[in-house]
């Protein structure tokens, strides 16, 4: 059996940033396994720029971004396995892949850092009646077929959905040449990023029709129309709204959710919100010595956070396979509270603990100068004020050590998070 | 005195941002948090412009299109006349991240760069 101390899946960014961040730490026995042919996931698509603001002070596309690490893993000569895709994991790390070359083959590892991203929602998710023609793709699928394949989907589009993929999209056809009629929103407010509204549909004049739905589709070998309809507060269409829209395409940008069979396999627990692996401060899973960063463990917005989250895997795994990093200790839960959605990691090691704990979360809704207010045991230990907040961007809040003591100097049972309206 | 108001979109924080402008002058921009969205606010009113990227065509690479994009931004009201132009453009391997595929293009003084490497098939 192949044996490696670090054994990370995933060639997206979150494992080649991993794999970076492991060797400039003293490992050099890593190995990475990607199913596709060439590194760099999901960042190979993207061919917009807006990546790396954060992380190089530049403004760089998906695949630019990528190159910069796909650069560092050749020069530090790290182990990259193409075209081979993981099929299993245990818990006591065995590590079992497929490829033409070899067959099936196991590697045993010391540590196991996942990073396989996340995939769309499947469109049998969301159930639209009338006819199934030809004509429907998820905006990922079209993200790959215009940008890397070079073929358009078609030339009159609806767009389902208004998360940051669903924006990009509606510019990438309209500069393709294509009509995007109009993009259409269940939600009272878009889940993607403002600055994508503004340059992408304001820019070009493309409708934005929020608390609105398609609630039929028309054709019966390829779309011919949709209709679409306003929504009440329960998220019904209003019939007397309705009105039909010609368009040979449909694109469902429908939200993602992390992609983890792999996870349950090796007897990980999910988060039933995220969808992603419990995690405690070192982005460690409950199996030990298994670790997650990037979408698989929550969907984010900005590689740049991605590349963080990868490091800190990273670390903790380097930390582990050297005996460093406290299995036993006392664990203190985060909470997501009222108006809070979800917050990562879900539990802290005190003894784990540096300086200081970053934790990501999502509000359930928009909010306007608000406070994120952190609680332990009814008292309040931190307090932020927001300008504003919403769903589609993720809040960092950032804890010191000392915070998570109680008053007779005990780590605290649970902390919670929650947004408070002035 | 008409108010303006802007999202900034130089980066993911999307300052909400207020112009105030007398007939052509601007007054006053408020709102940013950094001189990148005071620039921006400026260009927003006098020039728009927005970087543009897109894909060319390939031929004998691995890939049938490489991802490009414009080197910085060029005006909004060009973005259209770009892309035209560089529909019409096949380039061939071998082709580096950063390589210059079309030198100041409209005249902008801008160039278009690849964003991805192509290779031989
Ligand atoms: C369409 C889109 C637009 C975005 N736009 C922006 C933006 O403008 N700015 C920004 O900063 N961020 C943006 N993001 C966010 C950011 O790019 C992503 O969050 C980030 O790329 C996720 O990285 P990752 O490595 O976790 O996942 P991925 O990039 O998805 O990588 C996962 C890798 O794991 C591999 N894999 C999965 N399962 C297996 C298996 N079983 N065996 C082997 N390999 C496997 C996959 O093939 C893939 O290569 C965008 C994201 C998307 C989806
Ligand atoms: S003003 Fe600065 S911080 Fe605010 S969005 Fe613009 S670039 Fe970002």
């Amino acid at each position: 059996m192949m044996e490696y101390d670090i054994v990370i899946i995933g060639a997206g960014p979150a494992g080649l940033g991993a794999a970076v961040e492991a060797y400039e730490k003293g490992v050099r026995d890593i190995l990475i396994i990607e199913r596709d042919s060439y590194p760099g996931g999901i960042l190979q698509q993207c061919i917009h720029n807006g990546f790396g603001l954060i992380e190089f002070k530049e403004e760089l596309s998906g695949p630019e971004y990528a190159e910069r690490f796909i650069e560092k893993v050749n020069k530090y000569g790290i182990k990259i396995m193409l075209n081979t895709m993981v099929l299993n994991i245990s818990s006591d790390k065995v590590v079992k892949a497929v490829n033409q070359e070899n067959g099936v083959m196991e590697i045993k590892a010391k540590a196991i850092i996942l990073a396989m991203g996340c995939r769309e929602r499947p469109r049998g998710a969301i159930s639209i009646p009338g006819t199934r023609p030809a004509g429907i793709f998820t905006a990922g699928t079209a993200q790959r077929y215009v940008n890397m394949e070079g073929y358009m989907p078609g030339k009159e589009i609806v767009i389902l959905g208004s998360g940051d993929i669903g924006l990009i999209m509606a510019r990438r056809f309209t500069l393709e040449g294509a009509t995007v009629k109009a993009v259409v929103e269940l939600m009272p407010y878009s889940s993607g990023l403002t600055r994508n509204i503004v340059q992408c549909l304001d820019d070009f004049g493309i409708p934005l029709l929020l608390s609105h739905t398609v609630i039929e589709i028309r054709g019966k070998e390829r779309v011919e129309g949709v209709t679409i309809a306003q929504v009440d507060e329960n998220k019904r269409p209003i019939l007397n709204t309705a009105k039909y829209l010609s368009c040979d395409t449909l694109i469902l940008s429908v939200g993602l959710i992390p992609e983890n069979e792999l996870s349950k396999s090796a007897g990980i627990i999910l988060d039933p919100v995220t969808g992603g692996p419990l995690v405690n401060e070192s982005m460690e899973t409950n199996v030990e010595g298994i670790f997650a960063c990037g979408n698989v463990l929550q969907v984010h917005d900005l590689v740049d956070n991605v590349t963080k989250e990868s490091r800190l895997a990273a670390d903790s795994a380097v930390k582990y396979i050297k005996g460093l990093l406290k299995q036993e200790g006392k664990f203190i839960n985060a909470k997501a509270g009222s108006c809070i959605r979800y917050v990562v990691p879900q539990t802290v090691n005190y003894e784990n603990i540096d300086d200081k704990v970053k934790f990501h979360m999502r509000p359930t809704d928009v909010f306007k100068n608000a406070y994120i207010s952190v609680k332990s045991g009814g008292k309040e230990i931190m307090r932020r004020k927001m300008q504003r907040m919403t769903p589609g961007e993720m809040i960092l809040i950032e804890i010191k050590k000392d915070k998570f003591l109680d008053n007779d100097l005990h780590p605290v049972d649970d902390i919670t998070f929650e947004v408070e309206v002035v | 005195m008409e108010k303006r108001e802007l999202t900034c979109i130089v980066c993911p924080n999307g300052c909400h941002l207020v112009v105030e402008v007398e007939g052509k002058e601007i007054v006053n921009i408020s709102g940013y948090e950094c001189k990148r969205g005071l620039k921006y606010a400026e260009d927003e009113i006098i020039m728009p412009k927005r970087t543009l990227t897109t894909t060319v065509k390939a031929e004998g690479g691995h890939l049938p299109v490489v991802s490009v994009r414009t080197k910085e931004p060029i005006p909004k009201e060009l973005l259209n006349k770009a892309v035209y132009e560089l529909s019409r453009i096949t380039v061939k391997p071998p082709i580096n991240v950063g390589d210059v595929i079309v030198k100041n293009i409209l005249s902008t003084g801008v160039d278009v760069i690849a964003t991805r490497a192509l290779y031989s098939k």
